[in-house]
């Protein structure tokens, strides 16, 4: 699909920005070229921290706070934007370029209704009236394929779910016609279900209206189905351009390469656990809630040694909860918690000290699961004095080999802070908090979920090489299926507090499925550009196939 | 044409004050190594003006009797004499030397504020945190027990104690301390609510971790930021209601030297348009100012606030 016939809306040639940080000012994108045509979709992607977002504010004339534009021009259908007064920006901005942000939820104002919001800006830039705003929504949010779409404007943004809030945002920057919009990772915070009704719904609504789009994401898949040409940034520079077929078959540079070649990682098949052996945890038929609610409805499975057991689901199906229930934290209403075949007190505070060493946990946010005022040499060193006693240069000595173990340089890394750290480092040190204490089973609540793609095929590697030197079983909690198909060895499928499926992965990945089973499985998007398109005409041909049926 | 020479002074006693502060930074980032430097060098203006005027406070404290010329209990003169070589800021109500009786003043109101607040803190903070780490019961009942000693407006309510246990200075400052222990109770609770639901803390209670680890190595370092702040606050709060009691007679008694006691047995001469009776009073309000500059710029560097 060339676009290069159309005329060019945006030019940015050689832009400098700069973020102050507490040395002074630091380059945060060296110098990048970007052209964008009209109609036409650029996907921007790397690592967090490439300067992804930075770019894509830029394209508004607009920086954070902290930053400035050093060098360069940014010409938007004629109008230098680096040099154009704050008026004639702020005229442009809602009117002519738009934005859409990553959280919705934290970006609509929860005081007032999404349709009020909606109208603010067809009615600041006079576009429209009021009551033609009004009704211009209800067109948008129908096209958008948000239910009752007559009604939805009326509520507030906490009555919405996150998937259809993002919609809502979506069709509030359509709202005065732009010829740009900015999508900052949209669908990052959300499910993989609920991922593809926005990706269709965005990818709909730009095609309908001619408009030109920047789509920033940190996901080759989700980008390879929404842009025609894709532009990949490292470090603030420009790694390569290309169109998106080209991109995603021939790419040019090392790196790139690199990106793509993340989802290849699987871990080897491990032989099937003895018929008779005792599973190192099993879950047996645990009923468990807050308050009268119960979340999760007679759970079943086992954990084998040296396996790793992945539970998937979509938020708010129980696996989190499980987590909690296997940890003491929340004691089951019925059914009961076995390690080693025998069966654990259901609160943590009636755990022995040697129960409690034996089961860790590695959270998602590392960043609040470390403390932000604690060294690391203190944050891995308290749990090997706590359950192993050790003291003075031996528990030194620990605290660098657990380092070592984890890939980070002790004499650099043993007296920094967790601020002083990048996400997968963190994580890192969350594991070897973990590992300090020598348990036989891990609990990684969706470790990898928070990181970028490359950052997170190394913790997964990490985390499988450790599992054989250190005799590990891990329960691995995600919803991200690439993940299950790189590290699992069984699975566990829940959905509204139930266990839908559970087996080896070989079979898991193999029909027939459960209907849920499926649902999720097919939602996972693929590398392939026509993935989206082929998925969607697939379940309407379902869909037919059903009604014809009844 | 006075307004003008008025300002013309406040000026000049702000530029002063501004450098002093630079030149004191300076002087504290060239004489300590490394890491204390580097801080020092990076503060701003108003914190070196603050930590200075500290600094002084403190001296004065210590040194009270080399630097004062006189006893603070002294009759050394006719009463209200003017300011003059011997006599530096003239005499008071009694014939009192009134520069000894700041210098002195300095040590007993200071010192006493500073123990009051420091005494305060150790009550609230630990039973706050306390209450934010075990929760439950424990909780409900500090907080409806601090509740009730809130109800009672403060001034009131220690002028009350203060009547029924008698004015030493023992008693003054127990009273103080637990009603201002109060304040610091609801900060330091709320602060420690949204810590203890942090990851980093189910991690240590997984663990096993006792409660002591728990406040004092989990919670505690946490909340030390928005503590610190308060803790400059309330020294300023502390002070004021210290100064108030003496000045409603309840206070630090006579002949004690105290500041807000000095202000109202001198008030008299204010109406002769002689200014020595605001000197404690403008004693009391830089080093109240002194301290928020300083306390600001820790809160700066403890949040990582920007400006």
């Amino acid at each position: 699909m060339s676009e290069t016939d159309k005329p060019v809306l945006l030019r940015m040639r050689d832009i400098h920005i700069d973020g102050r940080t507490e040395e002074g000012w630091q380059p945060i994108i060296k110098g990048v070229d970007l052209t964008l045509h009209k109609g036409e979709v650029l996907g921007l992607i790397g690592e967090s921290g490439a300067g992804k977002s930075t770019l894509g504010l830029a394209a508004m004339g607009y920086t954070r706070d902290g930053c400035r534009i050093t060098g360069g021009s940014i010409e938007f259908d004629g109008i230098d934007l680096v040099k154009a007064t704050e008026r004639t920006r702020r005229s442009l901005r809602g009117r002519r370029i738009a934005y859409v942000a990553q959280s919705a939820a934290a970006s609509f104002n929860p005081a007032h209704r999404l349709i009020d919001q909606y109208v603010e800006g067809p009615v600041v830039h006079r576009v429209m009236s009021r009551q033609e705003a009004e009704r211009d929504a209800v067109e948008l949010y129908r096209r958008m394929r948000l239910p009752n779409p007559e009604e939805i404007g009326f509520r507030y943004p906490h009555q919405v779910s996150g998937g259809q809030l993002q919609r809502a945002m979506t069709a509030m920057a359509m709202s005065c016609r732009p010829d740009l919009i900015v999508f900052d990772e949209p669908t990052t915070a959300l499910d993989v279900t609920t991922q593809i009704e926005v990706l269709a719904a965005i990818r709909d609504i730009v095609a309908q209206f001619d408009t030109a789009a920047i789509y920033i994401t940190h996901d080759l898949a989700v980008v390879a189905q929404m842009a025609d040409r894709i532009k990949v940034l490292l470090r603030g520079e420009e790694v390569e351009e290309a169109d998106t077929r080209t991109m995603l078959s021939s790419p040019r540079e090392e790196y790139t390469r690199s990106l793509w070649a993340v989802r290849s990682h699987v871990s080897p098949a491990k032989p099937r656990p003895a018929p008779d052996a005792v599973p190192v945890v099993s879950v047996r038929a645990v009923t468990a809630g807050y308050g009268r609610m119960d979340v999760l409805h007679n759970v079943n499975f086992d954990i084998h040694r040296r396996r790793t057991v992945a539970v998937v689901g979509e938020s708010g199906s129980g696996k989190s909860t499980t987590a909690r229930v296997i940890t003491g934290l929340l004691p089951p209403r019925q059914g009961q918690i076995l390690f080693d075949g025998q069966p654990l007190p259901p609160d943590y505070r009636q755990r022995t000290r040697e129960q409690l060493r034996q089961i860790q946990m590695i959270y998602q946010m590392a960043d609040t699961a470390l403390n932000p005022k604690l060294r690391l040499r203190d944050l891995i060193g308290r749990p090997a004095r706590m359950y192993l006693g050790l003291k003075g240069k031996a528990l030194e000595e620990r605290v660098r080999e657990l380092l070592r173990l984890i890939e980070l340089e002790p004499n650099e890394f043993i007296d920094r802070l967790p601020s002083e750290l990048s996400g997968g480092q963190k994580q890192r040190v969350g594991i070897a908090r973990a590992l300090a204490a020598e348990p036989r089973f891990v609990i990684c609540d969706e470790v990898t979920s928070a990181l970028d793609q490359l950052v997170a095929e190394g913790i997964l590697k990490l985390l499988d090489r450790l599992q054989g030197e250190l005799d590990l079983s891990y329960m691995f909690i995600t919803h991200d299926l690439a993940t299950v198909r790189a590290i699992a060895d069984d699975v566990v499928v829940m959905q509204n507090g139930r266990v839908v499926e559970q087996g080896p992965k070989d079979d898991m990945f193999r029909p027939p499925h459960d209907p849920y089973t499926e649902l999720l499985l097919s939602s996972v998007p693929e590398m392939d550009p026509d993935w989206l398109t082929r998925l969607l005409a697939e379940r309407e041909k379902g869909k037919a196939g059903a009604a014809a049926d009844a | 044409m006075e307004v003008l020479t008025t300002l013309f002074w406040i000026a000049v006693a702000v530029s002063v004050g501004m450098a002093a502060g630079w030149l004191f930074l300076r002087v504290l980032a060239t004489a300590l190594p490394g890491r204390a430097g580097r801080v020092f060098r990076s503060a701003p203006i108003s914190a070196g003006f603050g930590m200075l005027v500290i600094l002084i406070y403190l001296l004065v404290a210590i040194l009270a009797p080399a630097i004062a010329p006189f006893s603070e209990r002294e009759v050394v003169g006719g009463q209200f004499l003017p300011w003059d070589a011997t006599h530096l800021l003239g005499t008071d109500n009694l014939g009192r030397d009134m520069f000894s009786r700041l210098v002195y003043g300095a040590r007993n109101t200071v010192g006493i504020a500073f123990v009051t607040t420091a005494l305060a803190f150790l009550l609230g903070s630990v039973l706050g945190l306390l209450a934010a780490a075990v929760g439950g019961w424990l909780d409900q009942v500090l907080s409806r027990v601090v509740d009730v000693l809130m109800a009672i407006p403060a001034l009131v309510f220690s002028l009350l104690l203060l009547t029924i246990f008698g004015t030493s200075v023992v008693t003054l400052i127990l009273v103080i301390a637990v009603i201002d222990s109060t304040r610091v109770f609801r900060l330091a609770r709320s602060v420690g609510m949204n810590i203890v639901v942090m990851d980093f803390i189910e991690a240590a209670r997984l663990r096993g971790e006792g409660l002591f680890h728990l406040i004092v190595r989990e919670i505690l370092p946490n909340a030390s930021a928005p503590l610190i702040a308060e803790f400059g606050l309330r020294f300023c709060f502390v002070f004021l209601t210290i100064s108030a009691l003496s000045f409603l007679g309840l206070g630090i008694q006579p002949p004690t030297a105290d500041w807000g006691s000095m202000v109202k047995e001198n008030a008299v001469l204010i109406t002769f348009g002689d200014i020595t009776p605001l000197l404690p009073a403008g004693c009391i309000a830089l080093l109240t100012v002194a301290v928020n500059f300083v306390v600001d710029w820790m809160l700066h560097r403890a949040s990582g606030l920007k400006e």
